[in-house]
């Protein structure tokens, strides 16, 4: 607060930025990187006060874009949150997509890599993969899960927040996977929480690890995440697998993406703005599938949400504009990828399922394996026989403090 | 027009036309137990029209809040009736507390005791969106 007896001397004696607070990366970017998850607030740091003029000139900060680079600091994964994959550096994503190999080729190896340890699934809407999914990756890791399935079961039906819900459960457990229909609930939860914090969706905003089994399928399929053209087709507004998926292969570069949607459910202008900052990606938008199905390696399927929507006669209107089936899939390449978050409703046909190009149901299992990954990792347990990427796993092994949490 | 001038105190020069009472909201200054002019809808070379805001004595102003809420605006420094420092605010990277998210799905809307922060995603465009919910702010 300046007073204005004492605007000259604080003006006057306004520090410059830190470098740790300069303005680098994309928006969620730049706050992930101020936000530590655990300890002190940032509030108690002074980080969001607005009180000071510390930041630089605006002329400095003009027309800064959405960075395309990836500046994320090598920070172990170990006792961190996982609120976006912004919380990820490239490295550390390649790091989980390699380790999820390992699991799938060591299931015995690593059955008991999280002996001893608990994951709260506190699913506030209803769910069935991403909850099972989420337990079934610990069970296979030895670990025990707690939770509960569905807002009504829960203390919040009493009032309680979702910041003292996490206060108590992390007093619990090892790790804490969140789901709930409000946007921006699992910042809460990771703030409020003294465990790891994994987003399982939080309403229509994030849904970090659902990214990471698409990107995982397309590893599996192509052996890389670049390189490619990649056509998303659907509800390209409200879905936020879509958007999620967009800035994360952003992030790896080089890729053309083929938005396909009707004018009512068009990617919005941040998303577009990502690919735009990024020299190396490209992007078309239009409405017809069928004319670009023959260009792309890989088909993302959503579904229209009806839960996204506020008008029932929107939802209905829109809800069947695209729908793949083996006619469509007949002038598509014969290792295109087609991809689909679950679940589907109309917008693939069954008879597709039997398409080898049809990779939805094992997404569903790379799902679970880099969730088996992510949860291992934000642990601090190691896999037995596992060999990282780089000299060491950088996911772990990196800050002497990892120990500490391991212990 | 001509309005008596500050001796010590604060004037803010090039605020967006209509918006002054607005502005004094947003830095939690109270018209009514305040000394200070407002000047609205006044000529501006630069912008057409324009408030002034000249405020007497000594008052609490918040230059990132004015920054967020008023871009365009200017604070000179009047001491002994001269302007002696002129600054224009910057854009914070950061606001809390200063308004609210609109987006009705948004977990500020349900969680109590939270508070209201927003980050600068876009300098060019001046556009800031919810920590939580990633929602452009709308003032």
């Amino acid at each position: 607060m300046l007073r204005a007896v004492d605007m000259l001397a604080a003006i006057r004696g306004s520090p410059s930025l830190p470098p740790s607070l300069a303005p680098t990366g994309p928006g969620p970017a730049r706050r992930a990187a101020r936000m530590p998850r655990h300890g002190a607030s940032c509030l108690e740091n002074n980080v969001y006060s607005i009180r000071s003029q510390t930041w630089p000139p605006f002329d400095e900060l003009k027309g800064e874009p959405l960075s395309s680079s990836d500046n994320h600091q090598e920070i172990p994964v170990v006792g961190r949150s996982v609120v976006t994959l912004d919380d990820l550096s490239t490295g550390q994503i390649r790091e989980l997509l390699h380790k999820a190999e390992y699991i799938d080729a060591h299931r015995r190896e690593v059955a008991h890599a999280c002996d001893g340890r608990v994951i709260a699934t506190l699913f506030y809407e209803p769910s069935t993969r991403t909850r099972l999914s989420f337990e079934t990756a610990m069970l296979r890791l030895g670990g025990q899960v707690i939770g509960f399935a569905g807002s009504q079961l829960a203390s919040v039906t009493k009032g309680e927040s979702i910041a003292d819900t996490l206060k108590t459960v992390s007093n619990y457990v090892d790790v804490v996977a969140i789901r709930h229909p409000k946007e921006g609930a699992a910042l809460v939860a990771a703030e409020a929480s003294s465990v790891p914090v994994i987003n399982a969706g939080d309403g229509g905003h994030m849904h970090p690890t659902q990214t990471l089994a698409d990107l995982s399928t397309i590893q599996a399929r192509f052996g890389r995440v670049t390189g490619l053209t990649v056509g998303l087709c659907g509800d390209l507004t409200f879905g936020r697998t879509v958007h999620s998926l967009i800035e994360t292969l952003c992030r790896f570069g080089d890729v053309r993406f083929v938005l396909v949607s009707p004018d009512e459910l068009k990617c919005p202008q941040y998303v577009i703005d990502r690919i735009e900052a990024t020299p190396s990606c490209s992007y078309v938008e239009c409405r017809d599938l069928a004319s670009v199905i023959g260009d792309l390696d890989v088909l993302y399927m959503t579904r229209v949400q009806k839960e996204r929507f506020f008008n029932e006669d929107d939802y209905l209107r829109l809800r069947d504009t695209y729908i793949l089936d083996e006619s469509k899939l007949a002038a598509a390449k014969r290792d295109m990828a087609v991809l689909h978050p679950l679940p589907r409703v109309n917008e693939i046909a069954v008879e597709v399922d039997d398409d080898p190009r049809a990779a939805y149901f094992e997404q569903v299992k790379r799902g679970m394996l880099m969730r088996m990954a992510l949860e291992s990792s934000v642990i601090g347990d190691r896999l037995p026989g596992y060999e990282p990427l780089g000299a060491v796993d950088t996911l772990i092994d990196t800050d002497p403090a990892s120990k500490e949490v391991q212990a | 027009m001509e309005v008596t001038s500050v001796q010590n105190g604060i004037i803010i020069d090039h605020v967006p036309a209509g918006t002054a009472l607005k502005v004094l909201e947003y830095l939690k200054i109270d018209p009514a137990r305040t000394k200070l002019a407002l000047i609205m809808n006044t000529d501006s070379r630069t912008y057409g029209t324009k408030d002034i805001i000249k405020i007497e004595g000594t008052v609490d102003v918040d230059l990132d809040v004015l920054g967020f809420v008023a871009r365009t605006a200017t604070v000179g420094i009047v001491r002994d009736g001269v302007i002696v420092e002129k600054r224009s605010p910057r854009l914070p990277e950061h606001v809390v507390d200063v308004i609210t998210c609109r987006n009705p799905r948004c977990v500020t809307t349900v969680e109590r005791g939270i508070r209201q922060r927003f980050h600068l995603a876009h300098s060019e465009r001046q556009e800031y969106r919810c920590d939580y919910c990633d929602e452009e702010a709308k003032l």
